[in-house]
C-alpha cells in the first residue's frame, strides 16, 4: 500500500494516522502538502486526518475545501481510488460534497472525548468482519444531518457504514454521543463506496498502549479489499 | 536618595496606575540617575512588577533545590530542562493565568494554556503533554458555573485546535477561591538534548526579528493587572484580556520547530507577560549584550499605537528571534510558508542597554503615514530594568492559631459510615472528573498510554537519533492541596511534592523532576508572605528527602478579593519517566483473590482539612504532618516491587480518604469489562480518620496470594509498613466488615455516584 497523507494547515492527527498505516497496512507513506496540486501516480490510499483545518473558525473543514490538493483527491476518488476522512478530513470530504449531509455541533454543545461503540452497517471496502467496534472519537462537530430525502438515498444505496450502538451493537440514544441523525458515525461515499468518512478516530485505536486495537480491522479490511481482485 | 528625593515631581495618580511605589520611583531615580520618561516608566512598571520580578518572592525561592546531575536548564529560563537519557531531553513548566480567567475565563484559560506551550517551543521542543489545575470557588456560588465551563472551554478550544494531549490534571472546589479561581497550566516537550535554544540575544550585530501574530492594543499592562488583587472600586480591567487562536500558535510551534531544525535561530523567547519588553529585556540580560529596537517596524493590526502601547501589548501567539543577518531571509521564507508575519525590529549591541527608538505619530496602517524619522524613545540600562528591581525582603508574621473548634463528635455506625462515602464520591472534589477531561482531546498524536482519571498520566513518544528509533515513555502529575497548606503551609506544601511524585511512582514511573506553581494572596499580608516562605521550605524540604529538583516554576501573588486572600496553594507538577510499558500500572482490581494490602503509614489523622471534614465536621483537631523518611522508603519500596512486577494494581490515597481509594479498585475499571469488588476487614481503630483521612505516604496495592509472602518480607526489610486489608471478589460489591458489624457498598451505585459528581455543575 502507498499511502498519501493530506494534512491541511490546523490538521493535527496525522501522526497516529501515519502510524496507524504503518503498523498495521506496512503502508509507504507520503505526506502531500494541501498546496500541491497532484497526488503521487502510484498512490493507492488517500488519508485526510483529523484536526482543526484553519482553525475551523468558519465552519469545521469550510476552508481546506478550497485547497489545491482537494481536485486531485477528488478525481482519485471519482476514479475509485479509496479515500478515509476521519473527524476533521470527514467534515472536509462534506463541505467538499464527497460526502452528502452536514457535520453540525454536537448536540451537547461540548467537544467529547472518550471511548464510544460503533456497529458495522452497510458493507464496504472499509468494513471489518466483526459487527461492533470500540473505537475513540475526541470531536465538538460530529452530529451528522441531512434531509429526509438524502437520509433515504443513503439507506438505499446502502452508504451508511457505521452507527453508533452501545458494546452489545443496540443502538440507542444514550449510545449517541452526539446526536446524529439515524446515529450515522460513519459514511460511504465515491463509485465504488471507496470513500469512507468517519467521526471515530480508528488510528488512535491500533495498538495495544491505546486501550483496544479495533481500529486496525478497519485499516486491515481496507488493506484486504486493495489486495483483493 | 535626598538627591533623587527632590526630583520626585512626578503624580501620586499615575504611580498608583502604575503600581510603582514612591520608594520604588525613588530607586529608578537613583538608577538611573534621572527622571524617566513615560515610556521608561512604563517598562518599569512592567518590568518591576510582581509578575515579572518576583521581587516579593525572589530571596525565598533561592531556596529551593535546582541542581541534579540530570538538570540541564534550571530556573530563568523559557522552562527547565531534563535529561532523560539516549539524548534526549524533557523541557517542562507550570504556569498560572488566574486574573485573567476571573475576569474572562474562556480567554483567560485559553491564553494561559497557549502561554505555557509557547515557552516550551521557545526553547526548541514540541510540546507532548498538558495537564491543568483548577480551583473554582463553592460550587453554591453564583458565578462558579460559568466560570468552570468557561475556563474548561477555553483550555479544551486551544489545547485541542493545537493538538496536545491533556493527560490529567486536577480540579478543587472551595468557598475560600469564591472571589478569586486558580488556573494553572503545565506543559512538557522534548527534544534532542544537545539543542535547545535558548531566550539569548547574543552575538553584536544580529538581527532582532519578531515572529507570529501582529500586535495590537490587547493585554496591555496585562502583567501589572497580574499583580494586582480584585475588590470594589476597581476596574474589571477587561482590556486587559489578550485573545486566543489556536491556530496560528500551532503554526508559530511549526515555525519555531523548523528554525530550530535548521539552525537558523540563536535565541527565540516568548513574548508573553509584558510583550516585546519583557522578552527582549530579558533575551539582552541573559546574555549581557544590549537591544536596540526600532518600533516603526513592528507588524501591527491597530492604528495608531503609541511606542508604550507597542511596547506593551501582549497579543497572543507572538515570539521575539536573534537571526544572523546572513540568515534573515531564510527565516522570513519559513514564516511565509507558515503564513507568519516575521519583521527585522531591532539589533544586538554591545551596550548592555535597552533602547528603543520610534517616530512620534508614525502609523505604517494611516492611509498616509508621515515620514519615518526615529528617535530614542527609552534609554535604559538593561540591569536597571532587571538584577536591580527591588527584591524585597518583607515582614512576616506567624498566623495566630484559628478559633477553638467544637470537640471531636462521636464516629457513627459503619453503616452512616457507608451512605458518608456515596456522599463523598458525588462532591467533585472526590468523584470523576470525566466532565471536564472528556471536553479535552487526551488523545491526539496517538501516544496516550494512561489517560486522565488514574493517579499519573502516561504518554509514549517515539524518539529517533542517527538512525536509530526508539520509544520513551513519560508520566505527569499534578497535584496540590491549599487546605492542608493553609492548616500548615510547611507540611501542606510537602505533601504536595509527595503526592505528585506518588502517583508517579504508583503509575510504575521513577520521578525525575517537578515544577511548582506557587499561588497566594498579597504578600504585603504578613500572614500570607510567612505561608509562601514557610511552603517554599516545605517544598524545598521534600525536594531533598525524595531527590528531585526543581528545574521551573511560577509565582501568582494578591490572589485576593477586598483583603480576603484564597487557601495558599502551591501546585506541584511532577515528571517520571517509566522504563519499561510493562511497568505502568493501574489503581483498578485485576484478578479474583488478589489481596488487598495498605502500605504506609500517615503520620496523622488526616482528618482536618480533608473533604470528609469539609462535609461532615467532626471537630478534628491533628494539624498536617508528613514524614518524609516514610514517604521515600513507601516510593521506593513500590517502585522496585512494580519494577520486580510483584503488584497487580497500585493507588494513591488522597481526596477522600482510604475508603475512596478502595472503592476506586472497583469504580477506575473499564465500566464495560466485568466488575470486580472487594471484601475488607476494617481494624479496631478510629473508622473516620481510617476510612476518610487524607494523611500522605500511603499506597494500597494488590497483589497476587503467591506473591504475598515475599512481599511482606521484603516490606519489612524495606522499613514499610504493610497491612492486610482484604482480597478482590468477582461480587459487584465492597464488603466491610468492622468487629461484629458488616456493610455493603453496590459498585453500581457507587459508579453512578462517581460518575455523576459534576451533575449540577455540568
Amino acid at each position: 500500500m502507498h499511502a498519501a497523507i493530506v494534512p491541511f494547515p490546523g490538521t493535527n492527527a496525522e501522526e497516529e494516522m501515519i502510524a496507524a498505516l504503518r503498523f498495521v497496512c506496512g503502508a509507504k507513506i507520503t505526506r502531500v502538502a494541501h498546496t500541491e496540486r497532484e497526488l503521487p501516480i502510484d498512490v493507492d490510499f488517500v488519508a485526510l486526518p483529523g484536526g482543526f483545518s484553519y482553525g475551523d473558525y468558519l465552519r469545521a473543514g469550510a476552508i481546506a475545501k478550497t485547497a489545491p490538493i482537494l481536485e486531485a483527491v477528488r478525481t482519485f476518488a471519482n476514479r475509485g481510488g479509496l479515500v478515509l476522512g476521519v473527524c476533521n478530513g470527514f467534515q472536509i470530504l462534506v463541505e467538499a460534497s464527497l460526502l452528502p449531509g452536514a457535520l453540525l455541533r454536537n448536540d451537547h454543545g461540548r467537544f467529547d472525548c472518550r471511548d464510544i461503540f460503533v456497529r458495522t452497517e452497510h458493507r464496504g471496502p472499509f468494513s471489518p468482519e466483526a459487527r461492533v467496534l470500540r473505537l475513540p472519537i475526541a470531536h465538538g462537530e460530529g452530529r451528522f444531518h441531512a434531509d429526509d430525502e438524502t437520509m433515504k438515498r443513503l439507506e438505499g444505496e446502502g452508504r451508511i457504514a457505521f452507527r453508533y450502538a452501545d458494546a452489545a451493537g443496540e443502538t440507542s440514544r444514550n449510545a449517541n454521543p452526539n446526536g446524529s441523525r439515524e446515529a450515522i458515525a460513519g459514511l460511504y461515499g465515491g463509485p465504488k463506496k471507496n470513500i469512507l468518512g468517519l467521526m471515530p478516530h480508528p488510528e488512535r485505536m491500533t495498538e495495544p498502549h491505546h486501550g483496544g486495537t479495533d481500529g486496525a480491522l478497519l485499516f486491515r479490511a481496507a488493506l484486504d479489499s486493495l489486495k483483493a481482485p | 536618595m535626598v538627591a533623587a528625593e527632590s526630583r520626585l515631581d512626578v503624580d501620586d495618580v499615575l504611580l498608583s496606575r502604575l503600581k510603582i511605589t514612591r520608594a520604588e520611583y525613588a530607586r529608578i531615580v537613583d538608577l538611573l540617575g534621572r527622571a524617566p520618561n513615560l515610556v521608561e516608566l512604563g517598562a518599569f512598571s512592567a518590568m518591576w512588577s510582581e509578575h515579572c520580578s518576583y521581587k516579593s518572592s525572589r530571596l525565598h525561592l533561592e531556596r529551593l533545590p535546582s541542581e541534579g546531575k540530570s538538570v540541564l536548564q534550571g530556573p530563568g529560563e523559557n522552562a527547565g530542562a531534563i535529561d532523560i537519557g539516549d539524548g534526549f531531553a524533557v523541557v517542562f513548566k507550570i504556569e498560572s493565568h488566574n486574573h485573567p480567567s476571573f475576569i474572562e475565563p474562556k480567554q483567560g484559560a485559553a491564553t494561559g494554556l497557549g502561554g505555557i506551550l509557547r515557552d516550551i517551543f521557545a526553547m526548541g521542543a514540541r510540546p507532548v503533554a498538558t495537564l491543568d489545575s483548577l480551583r473554582f470557588g463553592s460550587e453554591k456560588h453564583p458565578r462558579t458555573r460559568a466560570l468552570l465551563h468557561g475556563v474548561v472551554r477555553g483550555i479544551g478550544g486551544y489545547g485541542n485546535a493545537f493538538g496536545v494531549p491533556n493527560v490529567g490534571g486536577e480540579v478543587q472546589f472551595d468557598a475560600r477561591y469564591d472571589g478569586n479561581i486558580l488556573v494553572n497550566a503545565f506543559a512538557c516537550g522534548v527534544i534532542e538534548s544537545d539543542r535547545l535554544v535558548f531566550g539569548r540575544a547574543s552575538g553584536v550585530g544580529n538581527a532582532i526579528l519578531t515572529l507570529g501574530a501582529k500586535t495590537g492594543r490587547d493585554g496591555i499592562h496585562g502583567a501589572t493587572m497580574a499583580s494586582d488583587s480584585f475588590g470594589k472600586g476597581k476596574s474589571a480591567a477587561r482590556g486587559a484580556i489578550q485573545v486566543g487562536d489556536p491556530f496560528r500558535g500551532k503554526m508559530l510551534m511549526e515555525a519555531c520547530l523548523e528554525l530550530r531544525s535548521l539552525g537558523l535561530a540563536l535565541g527565540i523567547q516568548d513574548m508573553g507577560a509584558a510583550g516585546l519588553t519583557s522578552s527582549s529585556v530579558e533575551m539582552g540580560a541573559r546574555s549581557k549584550t544590549g537591544i536596540d529596537i526600532d518600533l516603526d517596524l513592528v507588524p501591527r493590526r491597530a492604528k495608531a499605537m503609541s511606542p508604550l502601547e507597542l511596547l506593551l501589548s501582549e497579543s497572543q501567539e507572538r515570539m521575539l528571534l536573534v537571526v544572523r543577518p546572513e540568515l534573515v531571509e531564510k527565516v522570513v521564507a519559513v514564516a511565509t510558508k507558515w503564513e507568519l508575519d516575521c519583521a527585522t525590529v531591532g539589533r544586538v549591541t554591545d551596550t548592555t542597554r535597552w533602547v528603543i527608538r520610534a517616530t512620534q505619530g508614525y502609523d505604517p496602517l494611516s492611509p498616509s503615514p508621515i515620514a519615518r524619522d526615529a528617535q530614542i524613545v527609552c534609554d535604559l540600562p538593561l540591569r536597571a530594568l532587571t538584577e536591580d528591581a527591588p527584591r524585597y525582603e518583607r515582614p512576616m508574621r506567624v498566623p495566630s492559631p484559628s478559633s477553638t473548634i467544637a470537640p471531636r463528635t462521636a464516629p457513627p455506625p459503619l453503616a452512616v459510615l457507608c451512605e458518608r462515602a456515596f456522599r463523598l464520591l458525588r462532591q467533585p472534589n472526590v468523584g470523576s472528573k470525566a466532565w471536564v477531561y472528556r471536553q479535552y482531546d487526551q488523545i491526539v498524536r496517538g501516544g496516550t498510554v494512561q489517560r486522565p482519571g488514574c493517579s499519573a498520566g502516561v504518554i509514549r513518544v517515539p524518539c529517533e537519533r542517527d538512525g536509530v528509533a526508539f520509544e520513551k515513555f513519560l508520566a505527569f502529575s499534578v497535584d496540590g492541596n491549599g487546605r492542608f497548606v493553609d492548616l500548615d503551609a510547611h507540611a501542606g506544601s510537602a505533601m504536595a511534592v509527595a503526592e505528585a511524585t506518588r502517583n508517579l511512582v504508583v503509575a510504575g514511573a521513577r520521578p525525575i523532576g517537578l515544577t511548582d506553581g506557587l499561588n497566594f494572596g498579597s504578600p504585603e499580608n504578613p500572614e500570607t508572605m510567612f505561608a509562601l516562605s514557610q511552603c517554599i521550605d516545605g517544598i524545598a524540604e521534600a525536594c531533598g528527602a525524595l531527590a528531585i529538583p526543581v528545574v521551573s516554576g511560577n509565582v501568582s501573588l494578591y490572589n485576593e478579593t477586598d483583603g480576603r486572600p484564597i487557601l495558599p496553594t502551591p501546585i506541584v507538577a511532577a515528571v517520571g519517566l517509566v522504563d519499561d510499558i510493562a511497568n505502568v500500572t493501574t489503581p483498578s482490581w485485576k484478578n479474583e483473590g488478589d489481596i488487598i494490602v495498605l502500605l504506609g503509614a500517615g503520620a496523622w489523622d488526616g482528618l482536618r482539612g480533608s473533604e470528609y471534614e469539609a462535609l461532615f465536621s467532626t471537630g478534628a483537631q491533628e494539624l498536617p504532618v508528613i514524614d518524609l523518611t516514610a514517604e521515600r522508603a513507601l516510593q521506593d519500596f513500590v517502585r522496585a516491587e512494580i519494577k520486580r512486577g510483584s503488584l497487580v494494581s497500585a493507588n494513591d490515597v488522597a481526596d477522600g480518604g482510604l475508603l475512596t481509594t478502595l472503592l476506586e479498585g472497583s469504580l477506575l475499571r473499564d465500566e464495560h469489562a466485568s466488575p470486580f469488588g472487594a471484601a475488607v476487614e476494617l481494624p479496631n481503630e478510629d473508622l473516620e480518620a481510617f476510612l476518610f483521612g487524607e494523611s500522605s505516604s500511603r499506597i494500597v496495592v494488590s497483589v497476587a496470594p503467591a506473591q504475598f509472602d515475599h512481599l511482606l518480607a521484603r516490606a519489612r526489610s524495606g522499613d514499610v509498613l504493610l497491612r492486610v486489608l482484604g482480597h478482590v471478589t468477582t461480587d459487584d460489591t465492597v464488603r466491610l466488615t468492622h468487629e461484629k458489624a458488616s456493610a455493603t457498598i453496590s459498585v453500581a451505585l457507587a459508579r453512578s455516584a462517581h460518575a455523576n459528581a459534576f451533575a449540577e455543575l455540568g
